[in-house]
């Protein structure tokens, strides 16, 4: 959809476009990667370099974001020959990677590098599980733990199920609904040669899966798998030197946060996510609205989380997501598919970065699907999305990404087609 | 002092520094459910803190909350993850709305409070009695005594409370 007029804007118009994410590259999603994070991620910036035409000594920026399950820049760097002017590894997990790459533009626009690759290198399958057993679970419980993880609230799935349940008492959403989420991103996984599970499921099969922590069956959750993944962002000088179209950053939030951080259950309406408090410096940052939007990359590390920051980012009204994710609208073909790689259902658990990934290759019309290669070397999309064909969207320019960390703290990002 | 004592096979530990979590546990080992009142603003809050969440004040008096309430979320756990809770499935965590305080400072805002579903001496419910709690369902709080100087708030079913004829509950059973 062509972009509207400017609208107000609450930050400088200048840094609308003016960085581009140049680069992406990630390792084979698996489990059991057989390779250390180090190992991973140096694949996986390599990989990112590469696919932007980037020389190692044209990266002189690094971030990373992990739960002290990755390798840190300074390693990485070393392996591959970059010499930095700036670098730093922060705590976290999901709602980093649109975090991260505003920080990239800040350092940027400072004057402190030119050129950043940001990684998150993680055997979320078989070193530390993200589902929070093993080491994780085994830890000593004491300070705000006696509050929560002495009850048996731990995991993603527990701590964020008051919320879902909430939501369905308030709204009437039904599970049928929900697990729709989880079908239509097996769609899309189904034309992903890269997604780790490449299965379409039904809604049957969903509400069949085991009940793992009601309303969350099996279905419902996210793959764990091992994988690096690496964006590089410049300027978008800088970028139009470089081997692809870039995709144009038009804004971005970083983990805004809804109040009372340290226990959110205290503010309600619970139902609510950080969504609606991000929605507020996204859309006006961005200079557009969630009905310009072409693709989304709603973080899906359980069906209902994609919903619900689809309503609290203003893609259809407050209780209504389990009718939109119900339409049709998020399928490929549909007005606005989300999730064309699968996302972290299907294709593999990154902490948030594969559906930014997947949005940056979208914009240059180029994913990788089972399209056939023309002569000039380039995939021939055909824009049949059944099983095993396409999965290019159409005409597509512009996209969002709803990152999320739990129901308290998300961040988001707009990119157009350069 | 601090506290150590070991609960369903988890080490649990208070330390020396933690001055508000041992203010909090000394109070809930005498099976009496304290919250911080702020000496300024004069709310209640919940968990432990260091400052008035709404007015950053720095002093609190240590008050005696009625520890009744409503269940305003819940889940339920099949598949445990702690090797503590996996042969406790199915198991409740629950969120519940204290009458005291409930919708101030703001219309939605209440003390929650997290704990298990347990009877009333404080052990895990069986599984006929989780099939009977929902959003809704009348909560007391009771407590598990987990060693000499801490034990852990928990909700039971409030039997001197008129219960919803129905609570609400997920539609899959």
């Amino acid at each position: 959809m062509p972009l509207p007029a400017d609208t107000d804007a609450t930050t400088p118009k200048y840094l609308r476009d003016k960085y581009a994410i140049v680069g992406v590259g990630e390792t084979t999603y698996t489990r059991g990667s057989g390779r250390t994070t180090r190992a991973m991620g140096t694949v996986a910036i390599r990989n990112a370099m590469q696919d932007a035409g980037l020389k190692p000594s044209e990266v002189d920026g690094m971030l990373s974001y992990s739960g002290n399950d990755s390798t840190p820049s300074t390693f990485l760097a070393g392996d591959l020959g970059i010499r930095l002017n700036f670098f730093m590894d922060v705590n976290g997990g999901g709602s980093s990677t649109e975090a991260l790459i505003g920080i990239a533009i800040g350092i940027m626009e400072a004057g402190m590098c030119r050129c950043v690759a940001i990684f998150r290198s993680m055997n979320g399958y078989s070193q530390v599980r993200i589902g929070g057993t093993g080491a994780r679970s085994a830890a000593p419980i004491n300070g705000d733990a006696l509050h929560g993880r002495v009850y048996g609230w731990q995991s993603a799935g527990q701590m964020f199920a008051p919320t879902f349940m909430r939501h369905m008492y308030e709204y009437g959403t039904k599970p049928e609904q929900v697990a729709m989420v989880k079908v239509v991103h097996s769609e899309h996984a189904s034309n992903n040669p890269k997604a780790f599970y490449k299965k379409r499921y039904t809604v049957d099969d969903v509400l069949n899966s085991r009940m793992i922590c009601k309303p969350l069956h099996l279905l419902d959750c996210c793959v764990e798998t091992d994988n690096a993944t690496c964006i590089i962002v410049t300027s978008a000088d800088r970028a139009r030197n470089l081997r692809h179209t870039p995709a144009l950053i038009r804004g971005v939030v970083g983990r805004c946060s809804k109040p009372r951080a340290d226990m959110h259950y205290q503010c309600g309406p619970i139902s609510r996510v950080a969504g609606y408090y991000a929605k507020d410096i996204l859309w006006p940052n961005a200079g557009v609205g969630p009905e310009d939007i072409d693709a989304v990359g709603a973080y899906d590390a359980f069906t209902f989380t994609s919903m619900l920051q689809l309503e609290d980012y203003g893609f259809c009204k407050k209780g209504e997501g389990g009718e939109y994710v119900s339409s049709g609208i998020t399928r490929l073909g549909g007005k606005r598919p989300q999730n064309t790689s699968g996302g972290h259902l299907c294709e593999g658990y990154t902490h948030g970065m594969n559906m930014v990934i997947e949005n940056v290759r979208q914009l240059r019309h180029d994913v990788d699907d089972y399209c056939p290669i023309g002569p000039d070397g380039k995939r021939q999309h055909t824009f049949d999305y059944r099983e095993g064909g396409c999965r290019q969207v159409r005409n597509i320019e512009v996209t969002a990404n709803l990152g999320w960390a739990n129901p308290l703290t998300g961040s988001a990002m707009v990119m157009r087609r350069g | 002092m601090s506290i150590r004592a070991t609960y369903l096979d988890m080490p649990l530990s208070i330390d020396d520094l933690d001055g508000e979590n041992l203010e909090y546990f000394r109070h809930c080992a005498e099976h009496d459910f304290h919250l911080q009142q702020c000496d300024d603003c004069r709310l209640l809050r919940y968990p432990p803190t260091t400052a008035c969440p709404w007015c950053t004040c720095l002093t609190s008096t240590w008050t005696r909350v009625e520890g009744k309430g409503e269940v305003y979320s819940y889940e339920e756990v099949r598949h445990g993850i702690q090797p503590a809770f996996q042969a406790r499935v199915p198991y409740m965590v629950l969120l519940v709305e204290l009458d005291t305080q409930k919708g101030k400072p703001t219309e939605h805002e209440a003390l929650r409070v997290i704990a298990n579903l347990t009877t009333a001496d404080g052990t895990l419910a069986p599984p006929d009695v989780v099939r009977q709690v929902g959003i809704g369902s009348r909560m007391r709080m009771v407590f598990s005594d987990v060693g000499p100087g801490l034990s852990l708030p928990q909700w039971t079913l409030d039997e001197s409370a008129a219960q919803p004829a129905r609570p609400w509950r997920y539609p899959q059973e």
